[in-house]
């Protein structure tokens, strides 16, 4: 049988797939080839930007953007007549030819896929599509050794948490498998709060029996027979896809007790996050699932040692935990050989903003950002320039031109100020503003600040307030200084990572984008004609040709002129509010 | 039993009471219950009334002090009725970067309501979040579970006018 795959994630749903699997079915029946086919609802395929994605086997035909129509012809012309439908290809964006072949579209090409071989691959609703693509073997390899040679060979393998902070996974577990006590707790962190990074929802929806498979080896491994998964309540579908996973791997004997007929027994459950960011932070989450206000508490003791309940608990986020299986069933010695020295495997990035291809991308560690952004990303949109790309959510930092050619890892990323995250890389053209960029992150970490320390509290009040007066044009010399002398010291004085990274962003444009910030607050200027309270609009004498749809559109009267003459915008009934520049067809309002 | 579950005097329990009996029943001996206990209840009323929260604590032998720290710690919890739509604004990075301040402007504008606030008539309540995790087709909005991306201010009327 020939499988049709037909992406239902997120995004390409938005894009209407929802309907084209319907169309799908009833255009192979109305051709009688039904039996010859079998249509396949997948996870993501991570190329979100050409949704609705449909991939025809074995060939592996690409089609992108499919629309609902396009149906009959895919089905008349490839499946009853083996013709390619040119039209639906992918056309490269430099070269404008078409390609066929999923591997050969250079966003494929360049991507190295560990965690993310299953999505767009399998129906993530099925378990026993999982079992065929090697699901729940890595499990019976660890259960064939003790649970000491699985910390080991997790130790061996280099494997450091994709959460964030990085920290070796395989010395986590050692702690946890030699903590004392009759209960210990795996804990999954699927509180993915990071603004544009998705790609623990990529997993959970697209391959959700990898995250329970790597649990169950952790389990296995400390010595744990309970485990949460905590997610945030804004996946929903996520939630509905674990909640369908669990019951099958349940049913099929991989979780409960005496699991593949050892004496290991695992229970899983779900407990659903209640909107708050901080959460992210392993204390703040354990507090959480124990129905408490998710505050963060001073480590040590670790949660290792006395986590939930008191009791000794393994925490690991989504992608860490999609990778275990993996090193367990080909060796540790295969997976360091992927990444550089001290950052092994791939990493997982949400690409989002103003570049072309937007989507999650798998790719080794040390793979430079050039190679992320302009081969797999495509470049920048609408022709305009590379400004700065933000890494690594509101703990990260903006990093620019100067380190394109940079080998992305956890140690090169914090010797420039910026830092892995959880791997949001959010690309930035000439038209976005630095100091608005910082100031928005400053409004996140200071909105989601749970308030227990002071340094984090106020500190990140006091940053917005500056930030926002700069933007408004209201800055003032010394505020740069303030800004610097504040970001370091709650760096330093917080109690929990959100605090201790929140000054990244500012001190990061600081560090590379500080003329903008001088041009604020001493020419009350703003370089990127992004900051409202600071760009002034006027219209073009040579370019209007006075067809009036301004004056018609602008809400507040400002624009004065007859027809068939230039008009005019008054300043001081002007609210700034950007509708004359996006009517205008002649280029004729300009902005500065 | 307490008096907003058990119909004493004031009101015989409604279908809402019986249900919001039934999980704390269920959830009665569990440790940690208390946000799931929230989750459901808010699922049932559409918010979380006064009577309700002292309901919960009496079941759960949990002070309403500690309840309403935890209620208005999350982000999810309400303690005023809702729309009937809930419309959330993406203000993740990659929405705003790509303009979702307009958006959430276009959609308080329409609506007359700000961020958190609900339009007279209960049809809409706006919030703006943080990430819906659709970065890739930003900017987003979602309205109860439907999303709705690549958005531009003029097909927002469109997209409003499909919630009654």
């Amino acid at each position: 049988m020939r499988r049709i795959l037909l992406c239902n994630d997120t995004g390409c749903k938005l894009s209407g797939a929802k309907n084209i699997t319907a169309k799908l079915a009833e255009e192979i029946k109305k051709q009688g080839i039904d039996h010859k086919y079998q249509i396949v609802n997948t996870g993501c395929h991570g190329f979100c930007e050409q949704g609705p994605i449909v991939v025809i086997e074995p060939e592996d035909t690409f089609y992108c953007k499919v629309k609902e129509k396009d149906v009959e012809e895919i089905v008349a012309k490839h499946l009853v007549n083996n013709e390619i439908v040119e039209r639906l290809l992918f056309e490269d964006p430099l070269t404008k030819t078409k390609i066929e072949k999923y591997q050969d579209i250079i966003f494929y090409a360049k991507q190295e896929k560990i965690v993310l071989q299953r999505c767009g691959l399998i129906n993530p609703l099925n378990i026993n599509e999982y079992l065929q693509h090697e699901g729940y073997k890595g499990l019976e390899k660890a259960l064939s050794i003790s649970p000491i040679e699985v910390v080991n060979e997790i130790k061996a393998a280099g494997l450091r948490g994709r959460g964030g902070a990085g920290f070796p996974t395989g010395l986590k577990w050692e702690f946890a498998h030699k903590a004392v006590g009759d209960k210990k707790y795996i804990v999954c962190n699927a509180d993915e709060g990071d603004p544009g990074a998705f790609m623990d929802r990529g997993i959970l929806e697209g391959d959700p029996h990898s995250l329970i498979e790597g649990m169950l080896i952790a389990a296995y491994a400390i010595g744990s027979d309970e485990g949460y998964i905590y997610v945030r309540a804004e996946y929903p579908s996520a939630i509905r896809t674990l909640k369908i996973a669990m019951e099958q791997a349940t049913a099929k004997g991989f979780l409960g007790d005496k699991i593949l007929g050892t004496e290991f027994s695992f229970h899983l459950k779900i407990k659903e996050g209640a909107g708050a960011f901080v959460c992210g932070e392993e204390t703040a989450l354990l507090a959480s699932i124990e129905g408490k206000r998710g505050m963060p508490r001073v480590r040590p003791p670790f949660p290792a040692q006395k986590g939930l309940w008191g009791k000794p608990t393994n925490i690991n986020n989504v992608e860490t935990f999609a990778n275990v299986a993996n090193i367990i069933r080909n060796g540790a010695q295969w997976y360091s050989s992927i990444g550089t020295e001290k950052s092994k495997g791939t990493k997982i990035f949400a690409l989002s903003g103003k570049v072309k291809n937007t989507g999650l991308v798998e790719v080794p560690m040390g793979i430079t950002l050039r190679e992320i952004i302009f081969d797999i990303g495509g470049g920048i949109q609408g022709g305009k320039e590379f400004k700065a790309v933000q890494i690594g959510g509101p703990s990260g930092g903006c990093l620019t031109n100067e380190h394109l050619d940079l080998p992305i890892d956890y140690d090169s990323l914090l010797q420039v100020g910026a830092m892995m995250g959880s791997g949001g890389l959010v690309v930035m053209d000439q038209d976005t503003c630095m100091v608005d960029v910082a100031r928005f992150f400053l409004n996140f970490t200071q909105s989601e600040s749970c308030g227990k320390c002071t340094p984090c509290r106020e500190g990140t009040k006091r940053m917005l307030e500056i930030l926002t007066r700069i933007t408004e044009g209201e800055g003032k010399e010394e505020d740069i200084l303030k800004l610097e002398t504040l970001g370091k010291s709650i760096k330093v004085a917080s109690l929990c990572g959100l605090g201790q990274t929140a000054p990244n962003p500012v001190l990061s444009t600081l560090k590379y984008f500080r003329h903008e910030y001088e041009a604020h607050i001493k020419e009350k200027r703003c370089p990127a004609v992004a900051c409202k309270e600071l760009v002034t609009y006027t219209i073009d004498p040579v370019n209007c040709n006075g067809c009036t749809l301004c004056a018609r559109r602008c809400p507040a009267d400002a624009i004065t002129g007859k027809l068939k003459e230039v008009h005019v915008i008054d300043q001081y009934k002007c609210t700034k509010c950007n509708t004359c520049f996006e009517v205008c067809r002649f280029d004729a309002v300009i902005k500065s | 039993m307490c008096e907003c579950c058990s119909g004493h005097e004031t009101h015989e329990p409604t279908e809402k009471d019986l249900q919001l009996m039934e999980v704390l029943s269920k959830y009665h001996d569990q440790e940690g219950a208390l946000i799931p206990v929230l989750q459901a209840a808010q699922d049932i009323y559409g918010y979380l009334p006064r009577e309700v929260l002292e309901c919960i604590g009496e079941e759960l032998k949990i002070p309403i002090s500690q309840i309403y720290g935890v209620v208005t710690f999350y982000a999810q919890f309400n303690l005023s009725p809702r729309g009937r739509h809930l419309i959330r604004v993406c203000q993740g990075t990659a929405c705003y970067v790509r303009g979702a301040k307009a958006i959430f402007d276009e959609i308080k504008d329409k609506l007359g309501v700000g961020d958190g606030e609900t339009t007279e008539d209960l049809r809409f309540t706006l919030e703006s979040v943080a990430c819906i995790g659709a970065c890739s087709l930003a900017p987003v909005i979602t309205i109860d579970d439907d999303t709705h991306g690549r958005l531009t201010k003029n097909s927002i009327a469109k997209i409003l006018a499909q919630y009654s």
